[in-house]
């Protein structure tokens, strides 16, 4: 069966865009083929650095036929509408037509023709132009003398050249006859730019990518990476040296060039002073080159691979002593900056944070940190660090944005921070909260282990997440700007991988409620640090277990807050603050309570991808009250646990039951029957009566209790106590009585039943 | 050291292979520009359906950039040679290595590369794509497909080479240190290196830019460059539909004007973060206008 070849040659194609578009290409082709109908056996898209190539294998040479029905007029019809028909459908004589019969109308005529399937050829030429027109690169441009008219053909850099050729194995292929931009389609295309720049005569796959790797073009990237890497692990293996494999930088590299040619450079053995990752950072980042290790040892060596496009003819050595004074220059500039950077202590780089702008509406880096650091220590004692501790790694956790270090490799924040802060004599704790305060990024990053890195690492993601959710900036569908999604998982996971209980709630509205304060009365920044403090020291003082969002507002309001404040910051105008601050809780509640359902999406996202039931997440958070992290999985764990068991079955079976038949009594006597049963109707009953009563009383009471406790096991244990009595009350009662009281009060007993469930989880939302 | 390996050398086979590609040979613009694009051979020829092909060397300020004549890398004025080729021919980038290869870089022995790089210039409302050109590791030229200047779509699109010319040299003479190079080629005596030339005004500029550019005196050029900028575009504006702009040329080098002024106050250091931001959009305003005027002129092609 035929074949299809396509080469998009082009000028140099951005490293990064290449995989994407090979399968882009690959993706548009066989989807608008297959929606016409034509079904292949195979296909594999490639690139390199100047093209893109497409290999689709067995094609019919054209598509099936497709027989057309098409009436014609009633059987003795006028011959001119006889006559009309037949030339119509292209039928040679009346013979050729059926006759149908339609039980109402009659006999009617019927032409059954049968049309022949497109030629694939000429398929491929209506669709290839469509495509290449309409390829969705990230960033494409126009060129040339052509982009002065209006809709001019864009692509990622120029195109050069068409190759399209169709045709079985055995036969010499067509070319696919169209036109694009201006370029015709057909059978040259080019090697590699420098070692073999003639052109080439291709007719299909096979002989094109022979072709090329004779012309020094790797067709496939995935060859080139394994070439790559296989010479740069011989040539370090040769020097005693190890490979510092980088699949980032192996994927660009195998980008960059058509024809890989792998040699090894070094540099003056002094550079090793510099930080190992910020010699790797700017080897990597500006020259694209591998660095390399000592032989078994965590120490680099003063050598890097570098991938060329080339077989000089010198060996390579220009090309090494280019790269190696290249890499020179590079070092020095990273010498410098480290030893400038030194020079200068992260505290003192705090007052130029002040002058940098974090958010226009959340203020500088300065009130960020220092926001920051008021939270770390607030939460240090819950989370067992030194208050003081955080609070000055906090401080001190991004002075290093400002060194000229991060300032050329970004990616070496917190890095940096901690490299320098331990120069200066800073306690462990300080700086590794330093550097791992980003962390965790993503849902595979290393989560922090030291409790200062911990508290940092909390607040400064709980002060984007409350800043952002302020001021309205939430995710939505796939745009996340600020990546909060990314914070809100690593408080997630920070909670629930170190164990820790810190209720958001109270955390998130003290937060809020400043934020909403401060864009209110437009108050300057030194005194949000005290509103902060006074907020939570307000808050700490109720019960948040069984909180109700419409309750805290009134009781923030009822609260004096505000004349705490007052008395510490000596002001005046007390009333006007009081009703600002009031306002202010008002706006936080509503936005502290959507922030904190995004907390319980993405918990449900990390518990779903740990395994865990997803009906029983559902059926936890559907408690009110639920905003301590850890406390919602242990519940899940535990209520997990208990549905495994036989009990656990059972009691869920019953409770069904008893929702069902509560569901369709309550429903036909238009009322609920949510109050407690009378336990002396009830005692008054059946045996299975009584004895459900009591069990209810009992159970209810112990669940709670070990709720309380946060002994989850022991109220699933306290619920398994029901089993027996619920399938005795079912086996052996009629709840539907004929005495309106006693099946009010059975009625009631089966609600018991539903309330004493709810000490645990909602169990509506279970399933099974 | 050959005459062809000194830096005016350099210059003089960039002219010759340029001249005969059919560029206009031009001068540096008589103004302080941050980089060759700012010439109006540039900035304004790359804008309207008029053909268009130039190339001339053009010294580069970048204030920042000074190290009082310290590091061997950096400059605060330095030489751009720009080529513009306006619609950009089919084979610029054979034509660009054709030029490498005229100036001695031997494409058999050296690693040339195209490496994705997007140009963006927020004060001249323009953007293209394009890359940087790696010889060995080393960036040596910017090649750039012109896509939008001034905030208007180039039709057609100009293709814009410009080669680092001390990198460049460095290169083609093996030297580490910029003022080690080898400015004329000639022996004895009668040899000079860049450093002879460049040395003391790079101390004295560093000086100046960091330390003593007077800053009010800045302040106040850039407000009357940006308003001059305004009155120009005014009096030159065509008196009804149909008609010429008459002075889109007198207002940018107010834009020009500006555009420095505005680098020397940032290299002082007395423009924080959030005005920064500001002053640039001031700029591109100009560029903007001054773009639209030059399309209503002769050789915008109206």
């Amino acid at each position: 069966m035929p074949d299809l070849l396509l080469e998009l040659r082009s000028e140099e194609i951005p490293a990064r865009m290449q995989r994407r578009a090979a399968e882009d290409l690959k993706k548009r082709v066989t989807d608008a083929l297959v929606e016409r109908g034509f079904l292949y056996e195979g296909a594999k898209a490639f690139s390199t650095p100047r093209r893109l190539a497409l290999h689709v294998a067995g094609l019919p040479a054209r598509g099936e036929a497709v027989p057309e029905e098409r009436r014609g007029p009633r059987v003795g019809a006028p011959e001119a509408a006889i006559q009309g028909f037949l030339k119509g459908a292209g039928l040679a004589r009346l013979e050729d037509a059926q006759t149908i019969t339609d039980p109402k109308k009659g006999e009617f005529y019927l032409a059954v023709i049968e049309r022949p399937g497109r030629a694939t050829l000429d398929v491929l030429a209506e669709l290839l132009p469509e495509i290449i027109k309409t390829f969705p690169w990230p960033k494409s441009m126009r060129w040339g003398a052509a982009s002065a008219e209006l809709g001019a053909l864009r692509w990622v850099r120029p195109l050069q050249s068409i190759v399209a050729t169709f045709g079985p194995e055995t036969e010499t292929p067509e070319v696919v006859p169209f036109t694009v931009g201006g370029i015709p389609a057909g059978t040259v295309t080019y090697g590699h730019r420098f070692l073999a720049p003639e052109p080439i005569e291709v007719r299909r796959f096979d002989d094109y990518i022979q072709a090329l790797e004779r012309a020094k073009v790797i067709l496939d990237p995935d060859r080139r990476k394994d070439v790559i890497l296989h010479d740069a692990r011989d040539l370090a293996f040769a020097r005693g040296l190890d490979l510092v494999e980088d699949e980032g930088l192996l994927d660009e590299v195998a980008g960059l060039v058509e024809w890989p040619v792998v040699l090894l450079g070094s540099f003056d053995e002094a550079f090793l002073d510099i930080p190992a990752e910020a010699i790797r950072a700017t080897i990597r980042a500006n020259q694209k080159c591998f660095v390399l290790r000592k032989g078994g040892s965590e120490d680099l060596a003063p050598a890097f691979i570098l991938v060329s496009n080339l077989v000089a003819s010198d060996g390579g050595q220009a090309i090494t002593a280019g790269n190696e004074r290249v890499v020179r220059a590079r070092l020095s500039d990273a010498k410098f900056f480290w030893e400038t950077d030194k020079a200068i202590r992260l505290e003192d780089r705090l007052p130029k944070l002040d002058s940098i702008v974090f958010h226009e509406q959340l203020g500088t880096q300065g009130q960020r940190i220092a926001r920051i650091a008021a939270l770390a220590q607030e939460l240090a004692p819950l989370v067992g660090a030194d208050p003081a501790l955080a609070e000055r790694a906090a401080r001190l956790a991004k002075a290093d944005l400002v060194t000229e270090m991060v300032g050329e490799f970004p990616e070496l924040q917190g890095l940096m921070g901690r490299k320098y802060a331990a120069l200066q004599g800073q306690p462990e704790s300080v700086c590794a909260a330093i550097e791992e305060h980003y962390k965790p990024v993503g849902p595979s990053d290393r989560v922090p282990t030291d409790p200062v890195a911990i508290a940092v690492a909390l607040a400064d993601k709980l002060d984007t997440l409350s800043g952002f959710w302020s001021i309205d900036e939430k995710p939505t569908g796939s745009k996340d700007p600020f990546a909060l999604r990314r914070a809100a998982l690593g408080i997630v996971r920070l909670l629930v991988e170190q164990r820790l209980n810190i209720p958001l709630m109270s955390v998130l509205l003290a937060e809020m409620s400043a934020f909403e304060f401060k864009k209110i009365a437009k108050f300057e920044s030194s005194i949000t640090k005290e509103i902060l403090s006074l907020t939570r020291q307000s808050l700490e003082r109720f019960d948040l277990e069984n909180f109700d969002i419409k309750d805290i507002n009134t009781i923030m309001k009822r609260r004096n807050v505000s004349k705490n404040f007052l008395s510490a910051a000596k002001d005046s105008s007390a009333d006007v603050f009081e009703e600002l601050w009031a306002k202010g809780v008002e706006f936080a509640v509503p936005k502290a309570g959507d922030l904190l359902g995004f907390f319980a999406d993405r918990l449900k996202v990390y518990l779903r991808d740990q395994g865990a039931r997803h009906d029983l997440i559902d059926a936890v958070f559907a408690l009110p009250g639920q905003d301590d992290l850890l406390m919602v999985v242990r519940r899940v764990e535990a209520l997990g646990k208990f549905l495994d068991t036989e009990d656990g079955k059972n009691l869920l079976a019953g409770y069904k039951r008893a929702a069902n038949i509560l569901r369709i009594e309550e429903k036909k006597d238009g009322r609920a029957y949510d109050a407690a049963p009378d336990a002396a109707l009830a005692a008054a009953g059946k045996p299975a009566e009584r004895a459900l009563a009591e069990a209810l009383a009992k159970a209810r009471e112990t669940a709670s209790a070990s709720v309380a406790r946060e002994d989850f096991a022991g109220a699933m244990q306290a619920l398994s106590t029901l089993r027996a009595p619920v399938d005795a009350f079912f086996q052996d009662v009629t709840v539907n009585a004929l005495d309106p009281k006693l099946r009010a009060n059975r009625l009631l007993l089966l609600n018991a039943l539903r309330a004493a469930t709810r000490e645990v989880a909602e169990f509506s939302k279970i399933e099974g | 050291m050959s005459q062809k390996k000194s830096f005016q050398g350099l210059i003089l086979t960039l002219q010759e292979f340029w001249a005969a590609q059919g560029c206009v040979i031009l001068q540096p613009y008589d103004m302080e520009v941050g980089a060759g694009t700012f010439h109006p051979a540039t900035t304004l020829r790359a804008l309207g359906p008029k053909p268009w092909k130039a190339a001339y060397v053009q010294p580069s300020r970048r204030p920042k950039d000074g190290r009082y004549g310290e590091n061997p890398n950096r400059l605060q004025h330095y030489y751009q040679f720009q080529v513009i080729l306006k619609p950009n021919p089919p084979n610029l980038q054979e034509l660009y290595l054709a030029s490498l290869a005229a100036i001695g870089v031997d494409q058999t022995l050296h690693d040339i590369r195209f490496v994705e790089d997007d140009w963006e210039s927020p004060t001249l409302g323009a953007w293209g794509l394009g890359w940087e050109c790696w010889c060995d590791g080393m960036e040596v030229s910017q090649f750039t497909y012109f896509q939008q200047v001034a905030g208007f779509e180039c039709a057609p699109v100009a293709g814009e080479l410009t080669y680092g010319l001390e990198r460049l040299a460095m290169y083609v003479q093996g030297v580490e240190n910029i003022y080690d190079l080898d400015f004329n080629g000639a022996a004895g005596a009668d040899r000079v290196t860049y450093g002879d030339v460049f040395l003391q005004a790079e101390q004295e500029y560093s000086r100046h830019n960091f330390e003593a550019a007077d800053t009010a005196m800045l302040f106040r050029q850039f407000t009357d460059a940006e308003a001059a900028c305004r009155s120009y575009l005014d009096a030159g504006a065509p008196a009804a539909e149909g008609e010429r702009h008459r002075m889109a040329q007198p207002a940018y080098d107010q834009c020009i004007k500006a555009s420095h002024v505005f680098n020397l106050l940032d290299a002082r250091g007395v423009i924080s973060v959030t005005e920064r931001q500001s002053y640039i959009l001031r700029v591109r305003d100009l560029a903007k206008a001054c773009g639209a005027a030059w399309l209503r002129t002769a050789a915008g092609g109206a």
